[in-house]
């Protein structure tokens, strides 16, 4: 079997009150059929169940998407509690409509990257399998 | 940029360390020996000789049944009832992983993420990594993680299953099966298998057109058998209620233990 010996873990999911699911549950396919263990969490998450959910899965990534507009508040959320927690080496990453402007910003925070409308899947799945040697 | 690679202080290679740090019942030491033991990590197999000496003793309890019958939902439930009673509750929830790729989708905790607010709840989603028989290889070692970090009921969801994956019924004390009306006639009840290995079954979705034929079909053939609407949460108690009787019979050598392990409910609320 061509099976990796330690899949990689991500944790895929939906914060705050935004109901887009069509796009994240493509990427969590995706990754799937790239080898990865996704722990798909659904929509209507707070920050605080997306870390708790992260830590008590032992993942090496976060991966959320927010169609909402609320990026700006809820990705730092999420950093702050995971630093909190002395999970900081969980990586974050997302994806969905976030304007040019709020990039670099989000990034220079700790999001380690952003996807957005029109991204190829391949792109996706190169990145968190650039994952893999970080751990 | 790269953030918080500098952040990993929590984190030891010493399995004495780590053993000390899961029986503090700290989750990231309890999530990361377990993924030691999913990776055959030498370390997690070590970390497990230091857990041994101290174990406490958790009851577990199996959920198994047909794909799609509902048992995240019930699951979900029986952590309600189950933290009703004090008990702090650790969760196993095994999904296939791909034959071709080695990914996976888990998503039984879905049904179950309101309990991630509490901290007296644990839930790990589990690949199978190409283990047959229903369970990952390394739930085994898994469950004695949690009972070193003094979880006291855990409760072990199987992949959806046939007939013939049956390896929970060697790791946990009681095995739930569900099922649900309409999936064929009293001869289904009658074959060897996942039925037989039940020590309780409950007909889930139990409002359905169908259940009465298929509670009366199974208890013909099936000691104790439970209806439940999950999502509703009816029948909860009754099904804790013959938890408990059952593990009265398994302790009954041990009168203690049992008490120890709190897990009985008044017998009044039970309900057929």
């Amino acid at each position: 079997m061509t099976v990796a010996a330690t899949p990689l873990r991500i944790l895929i999911g939906k914060v705050g009150l935004d109901g887009h699911d069509r796009g994240v549950k493509l990427v969590a396919r995706a990754l799937r059929d790239a080898g990865v263990e996704i722990i798909y969490t659904g929509l209507h998450q707070s920050p605080e169940q997306i870390v708790t959910t992260a830590i008590q899965e032992d993942v090496q990534a976060i991966g959320l998407s927010i169609h909402s507009g609320a990026h700006n508040s809820l990705f730092p959320r999420v950093l702050g509690l995971l630093r909190e927690q002395g999970a900081g080496d969980i990586v974050l990453f997302g994806g969905g409509i976030i304007p040019d402007e709020d990039v670099p910003r989000l990034k220079a925070a700790g999001v380690q990257m952003l996807f957005r409308p029109a991204t190829p899947m391949h792109d996706i799945v190169e990145f968190v399998n650039g994952l893999r040697t970080e751990r | 940029m790269t953030q918080g690679t500098t952040d990993r202080s929590f984190f030891t290679h010493n399995a004495a360390e780590l053993a000390k740090q899961v029986q503090d019942g700290e989750v990231r030491a309890v999530a990361r020996v377990i993924s030691l033991l999913e990776n055959r990590d030498p370390i997690g197999a070590a970390v497990l000789t230091h857990l041994s000496p101290s174990m406490n003793r958790a009851f577990v309890i199996g959920i198994t049944g047909y794909p799609g019958t509902g048992k995240s939902t019930l699951i979900d439930q029986l952590i309600i009832a189950y933290r009703r009673l004090g008990q702090k509750v650790g969760v196993l929830a095994v999904d296939t992983s791909s034959p071709v790729t080695g990914g996976a989708v888990l998503g039984d905790r879905i049904r179950m993420q309101r309990h991630t607010d509490d901290p007296q709840v644990y839930i790990r989603s589990m690949a199978t990594r190409g283990h047959q028989g229903g369970l990952a290889a390394a739930t085994r070692q898994a469950i004695r993680v949690l009972e070193g970090a003094a979880y006291g009921v855990i409760l072990i969801e199987t992949v959806g299953v046939g007939q013939n994956e049956l390896d929970v019924m060697h790791v946990v004390h009681t095995v739930v099966a569900v099922v649900a009306p309409g999936l064929g006639d009293d001869i289904q009840a009658m074959k060897a298998g996942l039925l037989e290995i039940a020590d309780i079954v409950v007909v889930n979705k139990g409002d359905r057109e169908g259940a009465d034929a298929t509670l009366r079909d199974l208890r013909e053939w099936c000691k104790t058998v439970i209806r439940t609407v999950a999502v509703k949460g009816e029948g909860i108690a009754g099904l804790i209620a013959v938890i408990a009787e059952h593990e009265r019979w398994r302790d009954l050598d041990s009168p203690e233990l049992h008490k120890r392990r709190g897990l009985s409910i008044d017998l009044g609320t039970r309900a057929g």
